[in-house]
């Protein structure tokens, strides 16, 4: 696989040494790297997964609002900062393969490296925020 | 591929009876064949490169700079290359692209008041910039040329050079550390490692050593050790420590050379010397 962009690098390193999960996706939303706080949301841990296609990882991540209605896809933060190259918020609930739900408020940005260039986006975490 | 080097040391010009040997000129390499000269960065080793050139070169050849940041090691010989001040004389100058502002501004902010007295504008040469663009192959002449961008403070690039069947990597600030994930197993996940992979030669940062580098983490430079374990993980057939430290003598630098650099690695070890030629 080719390497990767020095502010992938950089960001995997910055979301390693974090206590707060962290998502980096590519530019289409494609998985390459959650960090080990991430493990809780995804059900998954890293080291078994590797990175993950968009296809994979978002059926496995599957956030409703408070009635339990499954969020379409373009409502995600995520999604919303790789389309429109902006940062995005929003609160939902999402369910843990154990069956337990949490309240997660999501903050994303897109990756934006010198000579403007597009190379994906992060998605920060935080848990036990007040509905 | 025929390489000279003008000025192998970091940070700034050190010179004195201890670092003579390996030289105390910043950054400066030439590469020349019978039509072009290739410059890489204008350390303070380019007004000697500057100097050295022939009428007959300064004629015919065509003249390139490839700035790999902005650090002032990296540019402060620039407004005493000769050539410059050439009326007419074709040179280009390549350097990273940065978001907030241009090449012309970046060199701009070096010539002219207070810093330097020459503006830019009043340069007798006919001076074209050029912003690389990442990971995207360039020409010039015979040589293909792939810039990207490194993990060093600023936006840094290094350069994969190829000319035939050869290939030089030159990468004289770099903190492959940093960010690699189980430095130096994970080529993926480690800057520069597109660059330099399968390199004939791979000119590369070694500013520190081990124990001096613990303190400056996030600095931008590397230690010896982690550029020969870069090295190895890059599969190139040979290494060349740069970027001397101007706190390393030469008796420091050949100290460090015994103690470090292991004899069974599948690759050689130099120390870069000013002032020494190389042929790939
Ligand atoms: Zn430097
Ligand atoms: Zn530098």
């Amino acid at each position: 696989m080719a390497q990767k962009e020095i502010e992938l690098i950089l960001s995997r390193q910055f979301a390693d040494s974090l206590d707060t999960p962290i998502f980096i996706t590519d530019t289409v939303g494609n998985l390459l790297f959650y960090n080990r706080p991430s493990e809780k949301i995804l059900g998954l841990k890293y080291e078994d997964t590797g990175p993950m296609p968009v296809d994979e990882w978002s059926t496995v991540f599957q956030p409703r609002d408070e009635k339990g209605n499954e969020l379409p896809p373009g409502e995600l933060p995520l999604v919303k900062s790789l389309k429109e190259k902006m940062p995005a918020q929003a609160n939902f609930w999402i369910e843990g393969l154990d069956g337990s739900r949490r309240f997660l408020s999501v903050t994303s940005f897109p990756i934006i490296g010198q000579g403007h260039r597009f190379l994906g986006a992060i998605a920060i975490f935080w848990e036990n925020v007040t509905e | 591929m025929n390489l000279s080097y003008w000025g192998t040391r970091g940070s700034v010009p050190t010179f004195n009876l201890q670092t003579q040997k390996y030289g105390g000129n910043t950054p400066c390499v030439a590469l020349s064949d019978d039509q072009t000269l290739l410059i890489l960065d204008a350390g303070s080793g380019i007004r000697g490169l500057g100097d050295s050139i022939s009428q007959d070169m300064m004629d015919h050849y065509d003249i390139h700079i490839l700035i790999t940041h902005f650090h002032l090691d990296h540019i402060q010989g620039l407004g005493f290359f000769k050539p410059l001040y050439v009326p007419g004389k074709k040179i280009t100058i390549w350097g990273p692209p940065v978001s907030d502002t241009t090449l012309r501004a970046n060199v701009g902010k070096y010539f002219g008041p207070p810093l330097f007295p020459v503006h830019l504008r009043e340069l007798p040469c006919a001076l074209t910039l050029h912003e690389i663009v990442p990971q995207e192959p360039f020409y010039i002449h015979s040589y293909k040329i792939v810039a990207d961008f490194i993990c060093h403070p600023g936006a840094t690039v290094g350069y994969r050079i190829s000319k035939g069947n050869k290939i030089l990597s030159y990468i004289p600030d770099h903190e492959p550390w940093l960010g690699s994930v189980d430095f130096p197993n994970h080529a993926e996940w480690t800057s520069g490692y597109e660059l330099a992979k399968d390199a004939d030669l791979l000119i590369h940062d070694s500013h520190f050593t081990n124990d001096q580098y613990e303190g400056k983490i996030g600095w931008g430079h590397c230690s010896i050790q982690h550029a020969i374990e870069f090295a190895k993980l890059a599969n190139v057939k040979r290494l060349d420590l740069f970027h001397h430290n101007p706190e390393h003598t030469d008796e420091d630098l050949e100290e460090y050379y015994v103690r470090l650099v292991d004899n069974s690695l599948p690759f050689d070890v130099s120390l870069a010397r000013e002032g020494t030629n190389v042929t790939l």
